[in-house]
């Protein structure tokens, strides 16, 4: 029974995570790097904000439990704000690591984009929080014992499992719009991403009531999760006639908010990872047959007419109905963001 | 003490096989500096290049005479792929170190001290304890900072015989004794029967087949996760035997050792790397993990022997077939059996090598060598680093309150000093000490997760808070 549970939780607490590393992640060594930095940022808020908890705790009275419990609620607070905090330096650290990574490129253009960079440093922010809440009781899962033995929930497994896995994608979901609102200026987007932090961290308090907690965060997660998407969809209106992967938005953008900082001239698709090399980006092939054609950018009629489309329709541009393989293989790309402009070098 | 290091074959001796095995000496690296001037004089590209000696820079040497703006990018590029090529055998010896330490109850049992480490720590007073892990500190890290002299010495006064002689002994140490013991002590936490004939084939093929990888040839995967089993093994005994104020001590100041002996003028290591370099030779090559072995075209006519080290040798496309061939014998056919020719000609066709074919050969390997260096760079890290980063991830979890929490802390923490080491390596391009960054991070992480997080971890644990 107990390694029932243990693998039981241990797959829905990390199983999408797992995957999206695996798919997403694993193949590059750069996307690596910024993963685990990003977890080790994470960890750095931790500490901070559990040494400003332990100091409050060991100010004030042993004794008293709602105090206590308020110090730890006021503990839950101060590190979701001061994760979102170091959130934004991690996004200042990025960015000056574009700008050396485009000066140290030969051709002018950044080997990963910023917007790449946000979701890794989203899965990473994730997976280290997740990792930190579930991993203990993963190791206890694994031991004798009887959940709930005194008169506490039974669930108490499943239901942090189903929280850690929610958390780990509202994380990522979270990298994704802070670093969006961070570029682009918005603070109401920033605002909004601490705010729904600090709500479903807000919404575990109710826990062992966990209706009150699981279901605001799926929401939540559904919430985010649909509006990153329109972001990342976004870009393919807001940077007009040519994205790169390479970089910022080259100008000219459409969007006069947009911050003008690296020029990214076009640029032929540089190979992300030795497996890719020899071949050029599978999925966009499928969608835009000819496209490819050498040195031929995305300006054009055809672009244009594929950017002018609404957002669900884009993913029915290649003939494969949406699911099959081809499709997926866009949405892998899709994943890892940003247009990418179409070469075969 | 453990450096990344930059590794440039010469292969004018064709003796790559100075093994090393002591793990205490972090071994040298060779240059460079060497390297830049090798690189005016010959093709070569430093095929095991390490990062630390800005070797990556080397091939892009000679391209820079050519061309000066690459060099940023290449190194850059190759950075990030050298340093996964570094994450993954440090966490593999990691996981080995924990998963052991976790499931076999003899490795955090304690069993006695150390003769290195006289003073127990079983003490009334806590300034008594303190006391005691001071002077056993010392004490260790004198023995280490004499054996490194002496090592020194011996590898000035060319004393060769006596150094390989010493790896070839801690070798079979590692590979017999403390693996049989390491076997025993699993069998019996799963409590499985076991003969000993079986155990002694097991053991002797497995050292035999280790001594093999390690100090002659192999493949380079085996000889790499051989290089990985002794250094889990070596952790795992520094683990059980030292007592726990001890081992952080030690650990604090080995990482300060390090930095001295490698940056100083006059330190140890540094005048190792420097005499190697004097004498245009490759240093320990056993002791240290290479990812990758590089094949220099030079060599192929100098020396056959070189013939098996080729990882993707593209050029050769005999190349599996080549690995067949032993060297040393027969010097008529050149060590080209009759069947190895066979097959050559079954592959490619009845070929006469003639003089001019093979200095067409010959030229061709520094373009192709150029253009597939990418992929051939390697890095170098002494197994001193993997032992010492063991020790310190297995100590956090053998001993910690907040168990996996601290252990995974110590885990990012040590990558993370790792990827900055490496990144001031690309920067300043010359032997770096790989522990002093990792191992601070690690013992800050350590004592602040054990101390701070884990009960703020603990409480919202207990009420099903997240954050």
């Amino acid at each position: 029974m107990t390694l029932a549970v243990f693998f039981g939780c241990t797959f829905i607490a990390f199983g999408p995570a797992f995957g999206l590393f695996l798919f997403t992640i694993a193949r590059d060594p750069l996307r690596i790097i910024i993963l685990i930095a990003g977890a080790f940022f994470w960890l750095v808020s931790l500490l901070l904000s559990s040494l400003i908890w332990f100091i409050a705790v060991k100010a004030s009275d042993p004794q008293d439990e709602r105090l206590q419990k308020g110090l730890l609620i006021f503990g839950v607070m101060f590190s979701v704000l001061l994760q979102e905090a170091f959130r934004f330096l991690y996004y200042k650290l990025l960015r000056k690591a574009i700008e050396g990574l485009v000066a140290l490129s030969e051709d002018g253009c950044s080997p990963i984009s910023i917007q790449q960079m946000a979701y890794v440093a989203g899965v990473g922010f994730g997976l280290m929080s997740g990792a930190f809440s579930m991993i203990n009781l993963l190791a206890d899962a694994l031991g004798p014992g009887t959940v709930g033995i005194h008169g506490d929930s039974q669930l108490y497994f499943l239901t942090s499992a189903f929280m850690t896995m929610v958390l780990i994608f509202l994380h990522t979901f979270w990298g994704i719009l802070f670093f969006h609102g961070c570029e682009h200026r918005r603070w109401w987007e920033i605002a909004a991403v601490v705010i729904m932090h600090l709500t479903v961290s807000g919404s575990s308090f109710c826990n062992p009531l966990y209706v009150g907690s699981l279901v605001p965060s799926y929401l939540l997660m559904a919430a985010a999760a649909v509006w990153a998407y329109l972001l990342s969809g976004d870009l393919h209106r807001t940077c007009g006639a040519s994205c790169s992967v390479y970089g910022v938005e080259p100008a000219p953008s459409q969007d006069p908010e947009a911050l003008q900082d690296v020029p990214v001239p076009i640029h032929p698709y540089p190979p992300l990872s030795s497996w890719r090399q020899d071949r050029p980006s599978p999925s966009l092939q499928y969608l835009f047959p000819g496209l490819g054609d050498p040195g031929q950018p995305w300006r054009g009629r055809r672009w244009s007419a594929v950017a002018a489309r609404p957002v669900w329709l884009r993913l029915a541009h290649s003939n494969a109905p949406l699911g099959s393989r081809k499709t997926s293989q866009f949405w892998g790309t899709r994943l890892c963001w940003p247009c990418r402009e179409l070469s075969p070098s | 003490m453990t450096e990344l290091s930059a590794h440039l074959p010469q292969f004018q001796h064709g003796q790559l096989t100075e093994n090393f095995p002591d793990t205490h000496l972090s071994n040298a690296n060779d240059n460079s500096e060497r390297r830049r001037h090798d690189n005016s004089e010959r093709r070569r590209n430093d095929n095991p290049e390490s990062e630390t000696n800005g070797q990556p820079q080397n091939n892009i040497q000679q391209v820079v005479e050519q061309d000066e703006e690459e060099d940023e990018e290449l190194t850059l590029k190759y950075g990030a792929k050298h340093v996964i090529m570094l994450f993954v055998p440090v966490t593999l010896c990691m996981v080995v170190v924990v998963a052991t330490i976790k499931s076999v109850s003899f490795y955090t049992r304690k069993d006695g001290q150390l003769i290195y480490t006289p003073f127990t720590e079983e003490t009334e007073t806590v300034g008594q304890r303190a006391l005691n892990s001071i002077l056993n500190a010392a004490i260790m890290i004198s023995v280490i900072i004499v054996m490194t002299i002496l090592l020194v010495v011996l590898y000035k006064y060319r004393c060769y015989k006596v150094i390989h002689g010493w790896l070839i002994i801690s070798s079979l140490l590692l590979l017999f004794f403390f693996s049989f013991i390491y076997l025993g002590e699993v069998f019996k936490t799963y409590n499985v029967a076991m003969d000993y004939i079986t155990v002694a084939l097991m053991i002797w093929n497995f050292g035999v087949v280790g001594m093999i990888c390690i100090h002659w040839k192999g493949p380079l995967r085996l000889q790499q996760a051989y290089l990985i089993m002794i250094s889990a093994l070596m952790a795992l005994v520094f683990i059980k035997y030292l007592p726990e104020w001890t081992a952080w001590l030690i650990l604090a100041v080995i990482s300060v050792y390090d930095l001295i002996a490698v940056l100083c003028p006059k330190g140890p290591l540094r005048m190792l790397v420097e005499t190697a370099q004097e004498r245009n030779e490759t240093l320990f090559p056993a002791l240290i993990y290479s990812s990758t072995m590089i094949w220099l075209v030079n060599m192929a006519e100098e020396d056959p022997e070189a013939q098996r080290k080729s990882k993707n040798s593209t050029y050769d496309k005999q190349a599996p077939a080549s690995q067949t061939p032993n060297e040393d014998a027969e010097a008529d056919d050149g060590g080209f059996s009759q069947e190895w020719q066979q097959q050559r000609d079954n592959r490619i066709g009845p070929i006469e090598s003639t003089p001019e074919s093979r200095a067409a050969v010959q030229a061709l390997p520094s373009n192709s060598q150029t253009s597939e260096d990418p992929e051939e760079r390697g890095v170098k890290l002494g197994l001193g680093d993997f032992i010492f980063y063991s020790v310190l991830v297995g100590k956090a979890s053998a001993t910690a309150s907040g168990d996996w929490n601290t252990t995974l802390a110590c885990f990012v923490a040590i990558l993370i000093g790792l990827c900055l080491t490496l990144l001031l390596l690309a920067i300043f391009k010359k032997a770096l000490p790989a522990l002093p960054i990792s191992i601070t991070f690690g013992l800050v992480f350590y004592f602040a997760t054990d101390n701070l997080v884990q009960p703020f971890m603990d409480q919202l644990a207990f009420h099903q808070f997240y954050i």
